[in-house]
């Protein structure tokens, strides 16, 4: 269980302003939590701080009741949080088997590192690639879900993960995540996308830094439907 | 062959291996050949009237090899060595060079390479090049290689020049010209650390129609190194030219690129890259994410742009 009790997030520059206020959440294991807000509500930071990226201004975060609010990012990873970016990084000279090796922390053998790619729909030659600016925004989205799910993680955390998949149906991400949760991984999904807000156990409204609303898809879909708050 | 352990690790570094090679070779240790091979296909001959090798590879020659690897290992020493390689037409052959100093003194160690190529039409060569230093003391490890390169009709030279780490000082220097439809392909990878200097320059002539030109130059300058990278591609016909000057910069390096194009004729088609700049630090956070320290992050990310 990972719980976040009154976390806040200010910039550190002049004008300190506050990105998240006062936020307390429990994500419960094997749990699916969506978030959704609109632009600048603070949810990519709220992922940062869960991951490590920024410090929380104040508050504490604890997994399975430890305290990790002081630890970095590559403690965190390897206590099983994982994290799949919004927008896929670049890795110049790193091949796409290179990456899931050193996501799944071990040499893997080529055909795990096949299945891993078959889940997101790459075909095995795409072992081989460089991580690079040859390969399409959907090609790098793909890999970087791969990279995660290659894990084997207790906690992830997807940013978005519906942007960029042009060239891969929506369908099989929501069979990955239907997969992780009947795998008993606790998925916190940042999305805007209807048919993944309906997975989700719970739906967290973020506005301003603040929760403005928490509830079941049956009770708050039709809401943000309504507004508009989601595609 | 009886080798210092310090002249095995040379030649392990450089050819990469501890063996003797197959094929055509000339292991030269100290400014002396201690071992030489020809084959009925290439002949290695010592130059008459200086310090170097002729090497003969007969027309149609296919899947050969010639090693001609050098390691200094006396304090002090200074040399410059002649190397000229005549390829025949038609012959496609790996040439693997390189050099390694091992420096433990107060004086300096110094190489100077001259390699030219001559290829003949329709030929295809690799050329593999590594240059290694080792050893302390204050006496610098000093490579100069200077190779130029004569393209004939429809061939093709691949140049993979690296410097990892050890070298102290280096000028580089390297021109081409190429004939018609003769292709020119360079990947260069230099990784300088203390206070080492490199200074690579480029000087290609695409004289031949539709010949073509790839300089793609990655490095990595740490420390207080300082790197000054200079790639003109003159188009003289109608051509195509690329040079890429790619430099991760740490620490308190710096890292200078000047690529420069000249077209004399508008059917050359000319370009050039040039970026510096510091590991962005999302790909350290993306590594991180996967489990890695920051070191180990930072290390992948080197290795994987120098590969």
């Amino acid at each position: 269980m990972l719980e976040l009790r009154d976390v806040s997030f200010s910039t550190r520059d002049g004008s300190k302003a506050k990105i998240l206020d006062q936020i307390s959440l429990v994500f419960k294991s094997n749990s699916l939590t969506a978030i959704t807000g609109p632009n600048g509500s603070g949810k990519s930071t709220l992922a940062d701080i869960i991951i490590g990226i920024k410090p929380a201004t104040s508050g504490t975060i604890t997994l399975d009741k430890e305290d990790i609010t002081n630890l970095g990012i590559t403690a965190r990873a390897q206590k099983g949080i994982a994290y799949a970016f919004q927008q896929p990084v670049h890795l110049k000279g790193i091949s796409v088997y290179e990456l899931l090796n050193i996501a799944s922390g071990e040499l893997i053998s080529k055909e795990d590192a096949t299945q891993c790619l078959q889940k997101v729909g790459l075909s095995p030659e795409y072992l081989t690639r460089e991580i690079n600016d040859k390969l399409s925004g959907g090609e790098l989205k793909r890999i970087e879900i791969a990279s995660v799910l290659a894990r084997n993680a207790k906690i992830i955390i997807f940013d978005e993960p519906e942007a960029g998949i042009d060239l891969w149906s929506f369908d099989n991400l929501v069979k990955v995540f239907k997969k992780l949760k009947s795998d008993n991984v606790t998925l916190i999904i940042i999305s805007h996308q209807e048919r993944i807000l309906k997975l989700a156990d719970e739906i967290i409204v973020l506005d301003g830094g603040k929760i403005k609303q928490k509830g079941t898809p049956a009770k708050l879909l039709p809401q943000l439907i309504r507004r508009g708050s989601c595609n | 062959m009886q080798l210092t352990d310090e002249e095995k690790q040379i030649f392990c570094e450089v050819t990469g291996t501890f063996e003797v090679p197959e094929g055509a070779y000339n292991f030269r240790v100290n400014g002396k050949s201690i071992g030489r091979n020809s084959t009925d296909n290439i002949d290695v001959v010592p130059k008459k009237d200086k310090s170097g090798l002729d090497i003969y590879i007969k027309p149609g020659t296919k899947n050969e090899t010639v090693h001609i690897p050098v390691a200094i290992s006396v304090i002090g020493l200074e040399e410059d060595v002649y190397n000229d390689f005549h390829i025949g037409d038609n012959a496609d052959v790996i040439i693997v060079a390189g050099c390694g100093i091992y420096n433990c003194g107060g004086q300096d160690s110094v190489h100077n390479g001259i390699h030219r190529f001559h290829v003949g039409k329709n030929a295809k060569i690799k050329y593999i090049e590594k240059h290694y230093g080792f050893g302390k003391g204050p006496g610098g490890k000093i490579l100069n290689p200077t190779t130029e390169v004569e393209l004939g009709e429809n061939s093709e030279a691949v140049l993979e020049l690296e410097q990892i780490r050890g070298v102290d000082s280096t000028i580089r220097t390297t021109t081409a010209a190429l004939d018609k439809s003769a292709k020119l392909i360079v990947k260069e990878r230099l990784l300088t650390h203390g206070r080492q200097t490199v200074e690579s320059v480029y000087h290609v002539e695409l004289n031949g129609q539709d010949s073509t030109a790839d300089i793609d130059s990655r490095s990595i300058a740490q420390d207080y190194s300082r790197q000054l990278f200079k790639a003109t591609i003159v188009g003289n016909n109608k051509c195509r030219g690329h040079s890429a000057c790619d430099a991760i910069i740490m620490d308190g390096a710096e890292v200078h690129a000047i690529p420069a194009l000249d077209a004399k004729t508008k059917n050359a088609e000319l370009i050039h890259e040039a970026a510096i700049g510091k590991i962005a630090s999302v790909e350290l956070t993306k590594l991180m994410t996967l489990g890695l320290t920051q070191k180990e992050a930072e290390s992948r990310i080197i290795n994987g742009f120098l590969r």
